[in-house]
């Protein structure tokens, strides 16, 4: 080393300039380095990379070929799919479903009514969106839209006939008589300690009136303007019975996995509060029930529905050949929930029991106002996962002979109109995607709601 | 209520919890009494009017049906009862959810690992096979097995020949039936008791560790016992096996052993789609063990296989034990949607066909769930103790 003091300076090169940062070499850093460390890292990591990728290579452009390339994406009978018709190779037979879209939505729904079905598919959509999406208002209205007036509207619309009518006209009488005995109480103060409590009457009688029977009454107005909505429809177009035994497809899908979650989650919290009861016989039958049905299989639990359930009931009250899997399925799906929930009111601090006593609230309100908001809210993840398993368990209904969105295609499968070699390829994955996209998303949401609930635990 | 002795004085008879609380029982009780008390009376009634018998007399009846699967001795002009359909129906349940067991665990592990690679490829498809195979229903994925893989296979006249003589054609796996000759049964007891010496072995080797920190080779020494040993009595005894090879005889095949379609596509699928959810289940154990032990392994010189295999893994299964044993409950359970392609399981052969033929719902149903519950208890039982053993000891 030489020493670059003055005596030498004329033989030394002090550089006076910083020279510009290099980037990394290589094989530390950029595609090469990241190739070597993450695919070549080892020669069995080699192999192994070798292997998959080969495996990618053979099996993608094959998929991509059948699924895109050489599929058929028009025309109007079997013809249009069988190579020696079309003169080409053939992929996937895409012009049959586009054929019979209307027939995996629907099932055999008459033609003329499919509106109402479509009128039940935007309210549900409207249900999910509310109750989903973290900055819709009002929460509370949504959770009454979708637990009460949408299962009371679909019943109305995709049933019709004298039945679903004198059922609306009931409804409508009810929430009538609420609305009118609300506005009495509301205008008339004197009633009023007999409608709200003692600790909220001050508030209450502070408010000027048309806010007093404004604020907590959206409900009420909310189901008299669907119900009210649902009449006029049924006044000027007509409601004519369609059978359950025509519905079918998607329609049916969606139609058991609500009503699995609308029954099962009330039934599911009830069960669960049951199972941490301190009243050894309520604890006793929730721990029953909850364990008996977790241990065997839907299907049973589905055949025993099918098959039993006209035994235990008179004759003429037979339940409906839909309403047998519809039971079965959310008896099943309120045991699984009732664990979720149950592990949500473990996870709550004994303090919030404490303070909820010490306020003085009953079991009750301590329930609803204090454990349950919070215990439910760390389980919605939970809730959701059940919720997908569920709705991948309605395919089983199936079996019992329901004519739900696999078996629309099952049933599409065997008719002559498009027997193709490929049909059952397009077919199956034609559900599989379906049902792909709504389980995929359901748990990208589960785990976006499980980012955001954890929010106050990141540093 | 710090004095209950005042609050008695206080509150009356109507507000006190413990009165409260054997009213709301003693409801309870009377609704759930009623409602099994009214279904009973409806259910003789409902039976007397359809003329159907009721109670197990059926048990003993002959069956007038034919099942393919069987384990047992099984036909209907052989006189076989409507009991020993339900024995068929078990086995063949136990079997496929056995083996989908053993199965699905192995590619489950393997699944699960892949995705925590370090390889980027790796650890990619093995996303994509969980995410695929846990977003798609169960009951689809069996249809396409059954229907899409397996049906469209050759008939049997242009069977698709594999090596060693076995046959693939649309009506199943045949695979050549061993015959032993004398002596053979010899290799047979080397097998069984080379299994049971590599166990001993294996509790040994785990011992002489413990004292003394010397590793044995226990891979190799289990291979030589099990696999090696059995082969050198089968060439010492002069290769006392003999195969019956499937052959074509008229529209069939006759000979060799046959594996059901229904069998391998209930096989495959409960497979598949549970080792899908027991990777999660796995990864979920890895992830829980803390970065430090891992670390702490690598600055003791252990390699990345002995780190994975002696000290996160042992960890990990501490995670992984619970909800890998709901996992192996779901699998049987989901064993039961062999009705849909027709493999004879219980409940295919019990629910399906015994109770169309008896139309006594209540006690095939009642039966049937009794078996379901059974096996769910009996396997958290094992599981549960298996569970305790490895749980950890803290002072």
């Amino acid at each position: 080393m030489t020493d670059a003091t003055s005596e030498n300076a004329p033989y030394a090169f002090v550089r006076t300039e910083t020279l510009q940062q290099e980037s990394a070499p290589l094989s530390v850093a950029g595609p090469l380095a990241w190739i070597r460390g993450n695919l070549f890292s080892s020669p069995l990591n080699a192999i192994l990379t070798l292997l998959c990728v080969w495996l990618v290579i053979d099996t993608v452009p094959g998929m991509v070929r059948f699924y895109i390339l050489d599929a058929v994406w028009s025309g109007t009978n079997r013809d249009a799919c069988l190579a020696d018709k079309v003169g080409r190779p053939v992929g996937a037979c895409w012009a049959y479903i586009a054929d019979r879209t209307q027939y995996f939505i629907y099932g055999s729904y008459p033609v003329a009514e499919r509106w109402r079905v479509n009128i039940v598919f935007v309210m549900f959509a409207l249900g999910v969106v509310w109750l989903l999406w973290n900055k819709m208002p009002l929460k509370k209205v949504g959770l009454f839209f979708f637990f009460v007036i949408l299962p009371a509207s679909a019943f109305i619309l995709l049933l019709g006939g004298p039945r679903a009518e004198s059922f609306l006209r009931f409804l409508i009488i009810v929430t009538f008589a609420l609305a009118v005995l609300h506005l009495v109480l509301s205008f008339v103060p004197g009633l009023m300690k007999y409608w709200v409590g003692e600790g909220q009457l001050a508030v209450e009688e502070a408010m000027p009136a048309w806010k007093r029977f404004y604020r907590p009454k959206r409900l009420i107005l909310l189901s008299l303007v669907v119900f009210g909505l649902i009449a006029v429809l049924a006044d000027s177009i007509g409601l004519p019975r369609v059978d359950t035994g025509l519905w079918g497809g998607m329609t049916v899908t969606f139609l058991i996995a609500a009503v699995g979650i609308v029954f099962s989650l009330p039934l599911g919290v009830i069960l669960a509060l049951g199972r941490r009861s301190k009243l050894p016989i309520i604890q006793l039958l929730s721990v029953i029930f909850i364990e008996f049905v977790r241990g065997v299989p839907l299907i049973t639990v589905l055949f025993m529905a099918n098959t039993m359930l006209p035994l235990f009931v008179p004759q003429e009250y037979s339940p409906d050949r839909l309403l047998r899997p519809l039971i079965g399925v959310a008896l099943f799906a309120a045991a699984y929930m009732a664990e979720v929930i149950r592990g949500g009111l473990q996870a709550m601090p004994k303090g919030q029991y404490e303070g909820a006593m010490s306020l003085g609230l009953g079991y009750w309100q301590m329930m609803r106002l204090i454990i349950l908001p919070q215990a439910l809210r760390i389980v919605i993840p939970g809730i959701v996962n059940t919720f997908i398993g569920l709705f991948k368990d309605t395919t089983l209904v199936t079996i019992v002979g329901i004519f739900d969105f696999l078996r629309t295609i099952e049933a599409t499968l065997v008719d002559p109109t498009w027997a193709t070699p490929t049909t059952r390829a397009t077919g199956y994955a034609f559900a599989a995607i379906f049902y792909f996209l709504c389980c995929w998303g359901m748990s990208r949401y589960s785990i976006s709601v499980e980012k955001r609930l954890a929010a106050g635990q990141r540093r | 209520m710090s004095n209950p002795q005042q609050e008695r004085a206080k509150a009356s008879l109507f507000y006190d919890p413990k009165i409260r609380g054997y009213v709301y029982q003693a409801a309870l009780v009377a609704v759930v009494v009623f409602l099994i008390w009214s279904a009973a009376s409806n259910a003789i009634e409902n039976l007397r009017a359809q003329k159907i018998a009721s109670g197990f007399g059926f048990w003993h009846n002959a069956a007038g049906f034919d099942i393919n699967q069987k384990l047992i001795p099984f036909s209907a002009s052989g006189g076989s009862t409507y009991g020993d359909a339900f024995i068929v129906g078990l086995l063949n349940t136990l079997l496929v959810a056995g083996l989908g067991i053993v199965l699905a665990t192995f590619l489950g592990f393997f699944v699960g690992v892949a995705r925590l690679s370090n390889n980027w490829v790796i650890s990619k498809l093995a996303m994509i096979y969980v995410e695929v195979i846990r977003n798609i229903p169960l009951l689809l994925q069996l249809f396409f097995w059954y229907n899409a893989v397996l049906k469209p296979l050759p008939n049997p006249r242009d069977s698709i020949k594999l090596p060693t003589g076995a046959l693939l054609n649309n009506r199943g796996l045949y695979v050549p039936d061993p015959q032993l000759g004398p002596g053979g049964s010899l290799i047979v007891w080397t097998f069984l008791i080379g299994i049971v010496a590599s166990i001993i072995f294996r509790a040994w080797a785990r011992k002489q560790q413990e004292a003394t920190g010397k590793q044995y080779p226990i891979g190799l020494v289990a291979l030589g016992l099990i696999i090696v040993l059995p082969l050198l009595v089968y060439f010492a005894t002069g290769r006392p096996v003999s195969f019956i090879y499937p052959e074509l005889a008229g529209f069939n095949l006759r000979g060799g052993i046959q594996i059901f379609p229904e069998f391998v596509a209930l096989l495959v699928g409960l497979t598949t789609y549970t080792a899908g959810f027991i990777a999660e289940v796995v990864r979920a154990g890895i992830l829980a063990v803390s970065r430090g032990q891992s670390e702490a392994a690598h600055a003791l010189g252990l390699r990345s296989g002995p780190t994975l295999k002696l000290v996160i893994i042992p960890q990990a299964m501490r995670v992984i034990i619970p909800p890998l044993t709901s996992n192996y409950l779901n699998l049987t359970k989901n064993s039961s949607l062999a009705v849909a392609i027709g493999y004879p399981d219980l409940v295919q052969v019990f629910t399906g066909t015994v109770l169309n033929q008896t139309g006594q719902a209540v006690e095939v149903v009642a039966i049937t769930m009794a078996v379901y519950l059974t096996i769910s208890l009996v396997t958290s039982l094992f599981m549960n103790i298996y569970n305790k053993r490895m749980a950890l000891v803290e002072r």
